[in-house]
């Protein structure tokens, strides 16, 4: 065989590999899809779910969902940022780095369940937290702080070191290099990853059966003191979210509509987690824009 | 004279700024460091109960076949702890997914940089970046409503077992190994392929030849990098491998792995009992085997350096 | 420096607004509505009955919030003994499960469960002894035309080790005999749909998931029905219990007896595929001794 020809049918095979790789995820999509779309409607989204009638809604599990998403990553951002600048910009190799690094990394290959467990056992249970969005959105924060960090120092590390020393040219110090130089220009790459850590701690199902429940109370959307249990924005309240509630209904649930709801709570997923990955670019894009123009 | 000294021996407002910049980025660090650390303790602690506790013995629970542990086996007069089938399944779906994703993952990676115009590229991307954001528990959904049927109508059987797991756990770590592989694709200097094209190569020649072997340990590490993933993965393969806590003899047989029967039997057992303990010993060899592979990670990285 | 001062002006004052937002939100809470929720965690198959309690009790109270957790009857007894929360729900006796120190906990036995052997259609069988049951589950029987089906080997199904519908299962239908080594499954849903498409599949599953995608065997020749379980023929079946420790004081017990009402019971606990304690004609202690009522 010649190479000329070798070469054509290496390139037939990498096209064939690359578009069945694109045709499993459109595959999939399509199924998720085709099968809940049709279930889809303003009453199923708004109104609150029903465990043994038909007709019930995800109205309630979607907003605590949001909710609790949000908190965590109110808690997580700014650890998992500040943690990221340490590491890559005033970090020297060392084996006490060396050794966090890969305490990082083996937490994010932690199966998700663990660390939902040690959040019932220590937030739930001994803090007396009970089951409510705050256990739930400190567990959240555990699994998600791996791999915000490393998310974030791969951003910090792409900045070329040929800014940092501009900075120090020009006579900043280092925290204000990484303050005024750094932090801007990374801006892009770190919201692309903090939306798309967005969308993997909002599929998170594991780590929040036994930390924010598996209950949905009905909520008050007309009160929003958050020192009220049955306001919509109280920490303390139970929270059942939509991938906790799929998984439910999936194992025990016994409403007559149960593969309907499953279904149409699974295309809803999706969606969401599909538009945080395709506005993770925009707003990168965005941002980079307007921070780089002043 | 002296005020200007002293102006210079002073530590400056940028100075100070810089050390309170320090100073809460390490302690966010610390944070995290102590987060990890606790977690390790406690399931350690836990883990380890079996054995000091319960005196489960260590080769017993390694090597032992027979996994019931609120059943007392007639034989050895012993609770069933032997972890070995949930081991061998739990290598058996890793190994298998990587072993079928890393052509795909390496043919698109080489498509994406190397073949593709532009914009073949800019499709693939966002195709890769979803694979990654889809949840595990839909995974486990479309393993069970397509795999798994389709399995059981090719082999008979119920088509659970460890071939639906690996083909969704192939689903799922594709693009982590993907990637991950562009990554260093990309990284392999210019000059590399314009020299390979000058001395008269064809794309493929210069494809195999010098791209893929300049970058085989990032291609390494990102495919240890996806099977760690695939080793800690819970609830997707808990949905389609039929959990049977046997020896796994058929790819096509009712297996179990670590992760399965450990998110199955946490709820069901009683906090601090045998049965309990041996379960968090199961998340112990997870909390290990995930340090095994970035312990291999770092070496590949290493060796790859050197060259 | 002007910028960056005019930044840290504007971030304090945002703080500052939040804390007394804050500060008022807590001054103007409603302090009747904060008592301390009732909690119950455990039992997967009996989460829907005490939901559906939950929900009305709180309506009928309001102030009073109920909160219903899963978790297993494992997670429930091991809760509850701790006293970390209000209530345990239990498939089994708290005095079954190991490690339970039950001394100080008070049952409230509130529903019960039957529970019937589901075989995939293919097998051509219909109905079983308990000792042809306990055959097949032990793995003596392994071919359904051993018990008069289809040449068809036989696929055990079993639920995980440790759940309630197993353990009563075993305890009831195979005498304490421990099934053979099989494929567990999390949940009855899914035990359902793999005995539905899966030739020669048998399992088991409480009466509320009764399908007739699957054939629901007789056991000695007897109709898995609520009216043969409240008589007593048919002897698969468990209570649902709610574990307190120590006696039920205040809210909690005010909610229990609603559970035990006339009116939740009929309102509720056949609708979600239970037998109401009301109906039942025997009463059977956990060494399994029956007494007519």
């Amino acid at each position: 065989m010649n190479a000329k020809t070798a070469d054509k049918i290496a390139t037939g095979v990498i096209y064939a590999i690359a578009s069945s790789v694109a045709l499993i995820l459109v595959a999939m999509l399509a199924f998720i899809l085709v099968r809940g779309l049709p279930h889809l409607s303003w009453h199923f989204l708004t109104a609150s779910a029903r465990s043994f009638e038909a007709g019930g809604g995800i109205g309630i599990q979607l907003f605590n969902s949001f909710y609790l998403l949000v908190l965590a990553m109110l808690i997580s951002f700014p650890i998992a940022l500040g943690a990221a600048i340490y590491l890559n910009e005033y970090a020297k190799p060392s084996l006490f780095i060396s050794i966090i690094r890969t305490a990082i990394e083996v937490m994010s290959s932690l199966p998700s369940v663990v660390v939902g467990l040690f959040g019932f056992l220590i937030f739930v249970v001994k803090f007396h937290l009970g089951f409510s969005i705050l256990s739930g959105a400190i567990a959240l924060t555990f699994f998600n702080l791996p791999i915000l960090t490393s998310s974030i120092e791969s951003s910090l590390s792409q900045i070329p070191n040929l800014q940092r020393e501009a900075g120090a040219a020009l006579g900043l110090s280092r925290f204000e290099t990484v303050i005024h130089i750094i932090l801007p220009a990374s801006v892009p790459s770190i919201v692309t990853g903090v939306v798309i850590s967005a969308g993997r701690v909002f599929g998170e199902a594991a780590a929040l059966i036994y930390t924010a429940g598996q209950s949905a109370p009905t909520l008050d959307f007309g009160d929003w003191n958050p020192f009220n249990l049955a306001s919509p924005l109280s920490p303390f309240r139970p929270a059942e979210t939509l991938a906790v509630h799929i998984w439910k209904i999936n194992s025990e649930g016994i409403m007559p509509d149960l593969s309907a709801v499953s279904a149409g709570a699974s295309a809803v997923l999706i969606i969401v987690v599909l538009l945080f990955n395709f506005s993770a670019r925009r707003l990168g894009m965005m941002l980079y824009k307007k921070l780089t123009k002043s | 004279m002296d005020l200007i000294t002293e102006k210079i021996k002073k530590t400056s407002l940028s100075t100070k700024q810089d050390r309170f910049g320090k100073l809460i980025s390490i302690t966010a660090l610390i944070l995290i460091a102590s987060v990890v650390v606790l977690i390790f303790g406690f399931v350690i602690s836990r883990g380890l109960a079996t054995f000091t506790t319960n005196k489960v013995s260590l080769g017993h629970f390694l090597f032992g076949t027979d996994w019931n542990p609120s059943v007392v086996n007639k034989k050895t007069g012993q609770p069933g702890v032997g972890a070995l089938p949930l081991i061998v399944g739990s290598m058996a779906v890793t190994f298998l997914a990587a072993l079928v994703a890393t052509p795909f993952a390496i043919g698109t990676a080489v498509f994406m940089t190397e073949v593709a115009n532009k914009r073949g590229a800019k499709i693939m991307q966002p195709v890769i970046e979803l694979l990654v954001g889809i949840p595990s528990v839909v995974y486990g959904v479309i393993g069970l409503t397509v795999v798994v049927p389709t399995v059981r109508a090719i082999f008979g059987g119920t088509g659970l077992g460890i071939l639906s797991g690996t083909i969704v756990l192939f689903v799922m770590i594709l693009p982590t190994i993907t990637s991950m592989t562009v990554d260093t694709l990309k990284g392999v200097p210019r000059h590399y392929r314009e020299s390979a094209l000058a001395i008269g190569a064809t794309r493929w020649q210069m494809i195999q030849k010098v791209i893929l072997r300049a970058a085989t340990p990032g291609i390494l590490t990102a495919i240890v990098f996806g099977m760690a993933r695939a080793f800690g993965e819970a609830l997707a393969v808990q949905m389609v491998i039929g959990n049977a806590a046997n020896m796994p003899n058929s790819l096509v047989s009712a297996s179990a792995t670590l992760t399965s029967v450990l998110t199955m039997g946490i709820g069901n057992t009683v906090m601090g009992s045998l049965q309990n303990n041996v379960l968090w010993s199961l998340a112990m060899i997870l909390l290990l085997m995930s340090l095994v592979f970035n312990i291999l990670i770092r070496f590949i990285g290493r060796k790859g350096e050197l060259k | 420096m002007q910028r960056s001062h005019r930044g840290a002006y504007i971030t304090a004052l945002v703080v500052v607004f939040m804390v007394g937002l804050l500060a008022f939100a807590y001054q103007t809470r409603d302090k009747n509505g904060n008592k301390a929720p009732i909690t119950a965690v455990g039992s997967t198959a009996l989460q829907p009955l005490v939901e559906a309690a939950g929900e009305d009790y709180q309506k009928s109270h309001p102030g009073v919030s109920v909160t219903v957790q899963g978790g297993g009857s494992g997670t429930g007894l091991s809760q509850i003994a701790q006293g970390a929360v209000s209530l345990g729900n239990s498939d089994l006796y708290a005095e079954e499960k190991k490690g339970i120190k039950s001394k100080d906990l008070v049952d409230h036995r509130v529903a019960v469960v039957g529970i019937m052997p589901i075989i995939n259609k293919s097998a051509g069988v219909s109905d079983l002894t308990l000792q042809q049951l306990t055959d097949i589950f032990t793995g003596k029987i392994q071919n359904w035309k051993e018990v008069g089906g289809q040449d068809q080997p036989i696929v055990l199904v079993n639920r995980a080790a440790g759940s309630g519908t197993r353990a009563a299962f075993e305890k009831w239908a195979m005498k304490g005999a421990s099934s053979k080594e099989a494929q567990e499954q999390d949940s009855s849903g899914m035990v359902k749909s793999i005995v539905k498409s899966t030739p020669g599949a048998i399992s088991y599953v409480a009466f509320a998931y009764k399908s007739n995608d699957v054939t629901m065997a007789k056991v000695n020749g007897i109709q898995p029905t609520n009216e043969n379980v409240e008589n007593g023929t048919y002897p698969i079946w468990s209570y649902e219990h709610i574990y307190t420790k120590g006696k039920p004081e205040g809210d909690t017990k005010q909610f229990l007896s609603y559970m035990d009402s006339k009116e939740f019971q009929d309102k509720y606990v056949e609708k979600l595929g239970y037998i109401t304690m009301k109906n039942m004609q025997i009463d059977r202690d956990v060494n399994g001794h029956v007494t007519r009522k």
